[in-house]
């Protein structure tokens, strides 16, 4: 069973294909990246792929159930987490906070007018695990708008952790990072155990190519050139339309 | 004990003994009105601050309770019953606004709450046969729930009081629930809310409900305290106004909305005695808060304060630094 695949997905706004027939199999625990210049058709792949676009034909199935009609607000019950490329967190609340919302966005206590978050102390708990997975516990009490971009990476990456996703969906992880805190998140991406699947979208090749088992190239919003780091970096069309020389 | 369980038990007394304090009835009936508005508020501001759901169609739910209250009572019903039917109603209409205002967000929620006030209003004008048009619905007496008869100027004020307490309770702690920071998540960032698994809709709609639920409430408060309600009531005027109170209060804050509502309520009944010109003075205090404290009374003065304290440690600071230097 594949833990995410694709098949045949198009999408098209107005007279602008951006994305056409595209199909992708990823196995279980495996590390996906998907490569391609600007404007190649990545993040919207990553919201047909989440549901927050709908496509205008084929289908997307997570772990053999098809999803393709399931509500994107459902997924994540679903085991699908993701993380944005423009960062969207909660500025105005704590790091706990931003990763306690996360928990609670999965368990039925999300409805609860009458009770206070502040003494649920599992809960808080279990947000400070997730912290600690991605090195921010000791700053779990800080406010968002107090913290590095580098930092927030990371509270992204927490965010999506602490709802325990069968398949993380990483939107370009690594944009506009320092080279410092780009070896922060490198070290806690590949610190997520393999029973996690994970597809990474990366505009720079070069920051994620040790990361990948199996890279996919897309251009103009098809599949070009797919295979393992080795055949793809090898492949002439590669050099062609993505490295440029 | 620090400053805020100092300053929240000096408020309480204030509150508890304010007939014994207070120069005269009309000053308890006025105390009795900031009451039943910062409920008004504290609805409003459910949607506005901690929603982002800006409406200005509010008066025409309160108007509703009111009418629906005063018509009860009016066909011969009881006091329970009628205020029960009130409730019922209110949040039957607040449920129907709520679906059709909430197909949109930002200004368009905006226009839609107002095109609902509107025709609130222009009902109550125009069924006469249900509303009695102009000279609106008299109310002959207030409720004597186990024989306490509030009838009086003080009886009313304190079960006002009570309502006010709890209703200030069940939204201190809805703010600190796990809905309410869901509903403070999706005004802040609703694709991610969504994204996290939770019904940015539905969230809303509640919150909507929750919000009508204390404006009835008000309004039911209001209906028996005036004893009448007219077309007036439900107007644009009166949805901006308790707006106001919220703004100029401080959204997004608990104590906000009762400080601007004591704030309208006081300008617009006693400073009215004394100047003719009060809208023009209500108007100009509405501006001193938007220039020197946008971000409304409440918190605009705790920033002062902290910026004075700070100010103040500053210079205490240099004063005991100058005077430890060895002199020449």
């Amino acid at each position: 069973m594949t833990a995410l695949s694709i098949n045949k997905l198009c999408k098209a706004f107005g007279g602008l294909r951006v994305t056409t027939e595209v199909n992708l199999n990823v196995e279980p625990g495996e590390r996906r990246l998907i490569i391609g210049p600007n404007g190649a058709g990545k993040t919207t792949l990553f919201n047909l792929i989440t549901g927050e676009l709908t496509p205008d034909s084929g289908s997307v199935h997570l772990l053999g159930q098809d999803i393709t009609s399931v509500p994107s607000r459902r997924r994540p019950h679903l085991g699908m987490a993701r993380t944005y490329q423009i960062i969207t967190l909660f500025a105005r609340d704590t790091i706990v906070r931003n990763v306690t919302l996360a928990l609670l966005g999965l368990s039925k206590e999300r409805w609860n007018p009458l009770s206070v978050i502040d003494r649920n102390t599992e809960l808080i708990d279990r947000a400070h695990d997730a912290l600690q997975r991605v090195g921010l516990r000791h700053i779990a009490d800080r406010p968002l708008s107090q913290t590095s971009y580098g930092e927030r990476r990371r509270v992204e990456i927490a965010m999506a952790l602490a709802q325990n996703p069968k398949v993380l969906l990483l939107d370009e992880p690594y944009a506009g990072l320092s080279i410092d805190e780009r070896r922060d998140v490198q070290e806690t991406v590949r610190a997520i155990p393999r029973d996690v699947t994970i597809v990474m979208i990366e505009h720079n090749m070069d920051v994620a190519l040790d990361f990948a088992e199996r890279i996919t190239l897309l251009h103009f919003g098809k599949v070009i050139v797919e295979g393992t780091r080795a055949e793809v970096v090898a492949d002439p069309q590669t050099r062609e339309v993505y490295l440029g020389h | 004990m620090n400053g805020r369980t100092l300053a929240l038990a000096v408020a309480f007394v204030a509150l508890g003994t304010l007939p014994y304090w207070m120069p005269g009835i009309y000053y308890i009936n006025v105390s009795s009105q900031v009451l039943f508005y910062a409920i008004f508020a504290l609805g409003l501001n459910i949607l506005v601050g901690y929603g982002g759901l800006v409406s200005l169609g509010h008066a025409g739910l309160f108007g509703i309770t009111a009418y629906a209250a005063a018509y009860l009572l009016s066909m011969g019903l009881g006091h329970t019953t009628a205020i029960i039917g009130a409730l019922i109603v209110s949040l039957g209409c607040t449920a129907v606004f709520a679906a059709l205002a909430l197909r949109a967000t930002g200004i368009g929620f905006i226009m839609i709450t107002l095109a609902l006030g509107q025709i609130i209003w222009g009902l109550a004008y125009r069924w006469i046969s249900l509303t009695g048009g102009d000279n609106g619905i008299n109310v002959k007496t207030r409720p004597a729930p186990f024989g306490y008869d509030l009838g009086g100027a003080n009886t009313f004020y304190y079960s006002t009081l009570v309502v006010f307490l709890v209703a200030v309770v069940v939204v201190a702690i809805f703010v600190r629930s796990p809905f309410g920071a869901a509903l403070k998540g999706t005004r802040d960032q609703p694709r991610r809310m969504n994204a996290l698994g939770y019904h940015v809709w539905a969230i809303r709609f509640w919150a909507c409900l929750l919000s009508g639920l204390l404006t009835a409430v008000a309004g039911i408060l209001f209906v028996y305290y005036t004893q009448f309600i007219s077309p007036q009531t439900t107007s644009l005027t009166a949805s901006a106004e308790v707006l106001l109170m919220v703004i100029a209060g401080g959204p997004a804050t608990l104590l906000g909305p009762i400080v601007g509502a004591a704030l309208v309520v006081v300008v617009k009944n006693v400073v009215s005695g004394y100047i003719e010109r009060w809208n023009f003075l209500l108007g100009a205090i509405f501006v001193a808060i938007v220039i020197l404290m946008p971000e409304g009374l409440v918190p605009g003065t705790v920033r002062l304060w902290r910026q004075g304290w700070r100010a103040l440690g500053r210079r205490r600071s240099i004063v005991i630094a100058g005077s430890a230097e060895p002199k020449p």
